[in-house]
């Protein structure tokens, strides 16, 4: 290799990089889009084979679901496209068609905390409300499906945080469950005591998506708000910075345990399981498991579910689930239709309750006296979720709960207190929701 | 600069040609050469030229974020915005909080990057030198310690990450040997360390592995003399397997460091994403990667990829890493030095040579 060559190599790079940029700087694009998810002029009526997209259908009840649909719809059929088990991959897969404008993914279980993102990119087909009714779910639910007062999926599943407590320690006690954070603290400091090792509650305040659900929890039961219904950021508030000082505190006084700061759900299950702390913030899931008798969980029989306690009422949960929406792109949008509204009706609910433990989006379900016995905190989780609030709807919605989380884990950890966490998360969001 | 050796054996030049054949032997083996490698190049073009001609391009653009006041709906494609993805650091600095105080996030995870690469690479080498000369002796179940080190450089990261993570988890084995509570998964200095040890663990077998096929180039008649002269242990270590280790050892240290430069799977499958005090520059190129701006991700990128190239010629120059090993280049490297000495010494125009095969040093 001469060194000729390699200059001549090098000049031949520069120049090709040179002509690329030119070439961009050109082609600049800055065209608005003629928005593809406008309600007008979709065929609603067009029929034919379509897919469904979902992540990993780890409980196994959609090889059912679908079989019952295409038996019935024999040219109508629903072919089931599993995406990665990890939601950020699920995220980016359905992002790359949306991008493409590829309707390869008809209809799509969108995350809550998605939706206003994939509607603002006009991702998502707008849902005529004449054609799809909402009536008889559950309106927060139907709110997280809504973007800019328009409708963009229907719900799927819906959930909502639960407090698990000691009942066998409580009727001890003499204690009823608590509704308040003063009587939590209160049930611990009667109960305490007596059981050597065990601390008092605990969430999920390790640094990722379960802490934006545990401090908004905390934020929205104190009174306070992250956003304004009018989209205007209000973490500054007396009330949203007690919330985040109630955290604090409890990280301080050792209500919570030092180590919870790096749990998730898994280790906060197991910690409750094992009979190390008395209160336990968690979702549905957690019921089945800590109830099971092969000896994996020390509390079986003797806890019980309430709504989650707040500062001065019972608390507001944050309001977990799916949407299903059908992609802009899709061919075929009068199945899709009528796929969504089939898996939103009562049937398929009831289905993806018994099998998978999905909470229901329809109201009147959670009184059903049948479910109730089956699922003991069924009616419990109603409560929860008709309180519950969606988390804020934003459409860089990763840049706010990242930011949401910066702040609230520096306070957690002592870098800052909680007024300057707030203060500084305040100047953050009016940034990022300009 | 191609004509300057041309002159030297101008009698079998056919005189109607005006660049005139370099050396007799090498007759059309340039352009074989160049025929035979050029699917490979071709390749290289399109895996590694063409995705970073794109990136430069991505560079310099950036997507329309902001949705419509009235509709809310965010307008298509992307506007070119110069340098801007790169100044913003400087322009718009996104404060956060690392180890290093309150500073932007790309900076701070260039410091965090350049911290983990010196630690690591440096306890990784005394780590690595030392498994290597325990590998070289002749004992008693050698091959099951040989295997033995070498586990952990065949598990996946992204799985010793994960095992790792139980071992630091606040409940874990690390804990409970040293009878503490350290919280290693949380987002401290703590959690640096973590990742620090949890990288010795699987790549110093890397640096022992490459250390232990230099030290078995050695002939042991070396150490003979050396033992014949007195030399004790530290002596000959320092002397001998040192210096004539070194060639393979810079070349295991050089890919250490750029393989650290760009480390990601370990704090993200450890520790986790959004913390400060492990997140690398990777790490930041993937999250904005993932909020939709390619622009800032490129640029970023683009930053790691400078600073590796920075860094990778520092090595060669100053160590002297040999990472072709091609003994013709090295010879015509020394033929040329030799050359230089003696047209300095004859004050006249150098010809510097291409090839050992023909083009003595004489000839003029």
């Amino acid at each position: 290799m001469t060194h000729a060559r390699t200059t001549r190599r090098v000049l031949a790079a520069v120049a090709s990089v040179g002509a690329v940029l030119i070439t961009a700087a050109c082609s600049s694009s800055s065209t608005p889009s003629g928005s593809a998810a406008a309600g007008g002029g979709v065929n609603w009526d067009e029929r034919g084979p379509i897919t469904y997209a979902q992540g990993k259908d780890t409980a196994g009840v959609w090889a059912g679901v679908l079989k019952e649909w295409n038996d019935a719809h024999p040219n109508e059929q629903v072919t089931l496209i599993e995406l990665s088990p990890e939601a950020d991959q699920q995220r980016a897969d359905m992002i790359k068609r949306g991008q493409a404008k590829s309707g390869e993914f008809s209809v799509m279980s969108v995350d809550v905390v998605w939706t206003a993102e994939f509607a603002a990119n006009g991702w998502l087909q707008e849902l005529p409300k004449d054609k799809f009714p909402t009536d008889g779910m559950l309106a927060s639910a139907v709110d997280a499906a809504s973007y800019f007062g328009k409708l963009y999926a229907y719900p799927q599943s819906s959930d909502g945080a639960l407090l698990y407590y000691r009942s066998d320690l409580l009727d001890k006690a003499g204690l009823k469950p608590p509704t308040t954070w003063d009587e939590m603290q209160a049930a611990c400091d009667k109960v305490l005591p007596t059981q050597k090792g065990m601390s008092c509650y605990s969430g999920q305040f390790q640094k990722y998506e379960g802490l934006t659900c545990n401090v908004a929890e905390a934020v929205n039961s104190a009174g306070g708000e992250f956003i304004t219904a009018d989209g205007k950021p209000a973490v500054n508030s007396a009330e949203a910075v007690a919330g985040l000082t109630w955290m604090v505190d409890g990280f301080k006084s050792g209500m919570i345990p030092k180590e919870a700061i790096t749990w998730k759900e898994e280790e906060s299950r197991q910690a409750f399981q094992d009979g190390k702390i008395l209160f336990l913030r968690n979702w549905p899931y957690v019921y089945n498991l800590a109830s099971k008798t092969d000896g994996s969980s020390k509390v079986a029989g003797k806890f019980g579910v309430s709504p989650i306690p707040g500062k001065t009422g019972p608390g507001v949960s944050t309001l977990g689930g799916h949407n299903i929406g059908i992609s802009a792109f899709a061919k075929n949008k009068g199945t899709a239709g009528d796929f969504i509204k089939w898996i939103a009706s009562e049937a398929q609910q009831k289905t993806f309750l018994l099998k998978g433990s999905l909470a229901p989006i329809l109201e009147s379900m959670y009184a059903d006296a049948d479910l109730n016995k089956e699922f003991g905190y069924l009616s419990t989780l109603g409560e929860s979720i008709k309180n519950a609030q969606a988390r804020p709807k934003a459409v860089r919605y990763g840049d706010v709960t990242s930011a949401i989380q910066d702040a609230t884990y520096a306070a957690l950890q002592g870098q800052q207190t909680p007024t300057d966490a707030f203060n500084g998360l305040q100047t953050k969001l009016e940034d990022l929701l300009k | 600069m191609s004509q300057g050796a041309a002159t030297t054996i101008a009698g079998n030049t056919p005189p109607f040609t005006e660049k005139r054949k370099k050396n007799l032997l090498s007759d059309g083996q340039g352009t074989l050469a160049g025929f035979l490698i050029s699917p490979t190049m071709l390749v290289i073009l399109f895996v590694v030229g063409i995705p970073i001609l794109l990136s430069l391009r991505e560079s310099v653009f950036r997507k329309f974020t902001t949705p419509d006041p009235t509709t809310g709906m965010i307008p298509e494609g992307e506007s070119f915005v110069g340098l801007q993805n790169f100044t913003d650091i400087f322009a718009h600095p996104q404060a956060v909080d690392g180890a290093w105080g309150n500073i932007d996030r790309l900076i701070n995870s260039f410091l965090n990057v350049t911290f983990f690469t010196i630690i690591c690479v440096a306890i990784e080498t005394v780590i690595g030198v030392a498994m290597a000369l325990i590998m070289a002796r002749a004992f008693r179940g050698k091959g099951f310690v040989r295997a033995a080190i070498l586990v952990p450089w065949a598990i996946p990261t992204i799985v010793s990450a994960r095992m790792w993570g139980l071992i630091f988890d606040a409940d874990g084995v690390m804990n409970k040997i040293l009878g503490q509570q350290i919280l290693w998964l949380a987002d401290n200095s703590y959690s640096q360390w973590a990742v620090i040890i949890a990288d010795t663990w699987k790549t110093a077998p890397f640096i022992g592995l490459l250390t232990l096929a230099g030290l078995q180039t050695i002939p042991s008649d070396v150490y003979e003399a050396a033992r014949v002269d007195g030399a004790n242990a530290w002596q000959q270590f320092v002397r001998i397997t040192l210096p004539m280790v070194k060639p393979a050892l810079v070349v295991a240290v050089l890919f250490r460091t750029l393989d650290t430069m760009r480390m990601f799977d370990l704090p993200w499958g450890m520790i986790g994403q959004g913390k400060y005090y492990v997140e690398t520059i990777s790490m930041f190129a993937y999250i904005e990667n993932n909020q939709l701006r390619y622009g800032t991700a490129a640029a970023y990128s683009l930053v790691l990829f400078a600073y590796i190239v920075l860094v990778a010629f520092i090595f060669i120059r100053l160590l002297g890493a040999d990472v072709i090993g091609d003994e013709e280049t090295r010879a015509i490297t020394e033929q040329r030095k030799r050359q230089k000495a003696l047209a300095k010494a004859e004050n006249r125009k150098i010809k510097l040579a291409k090839t050992t095969i023909t083009s003595g040093e004489f000839q003029s």
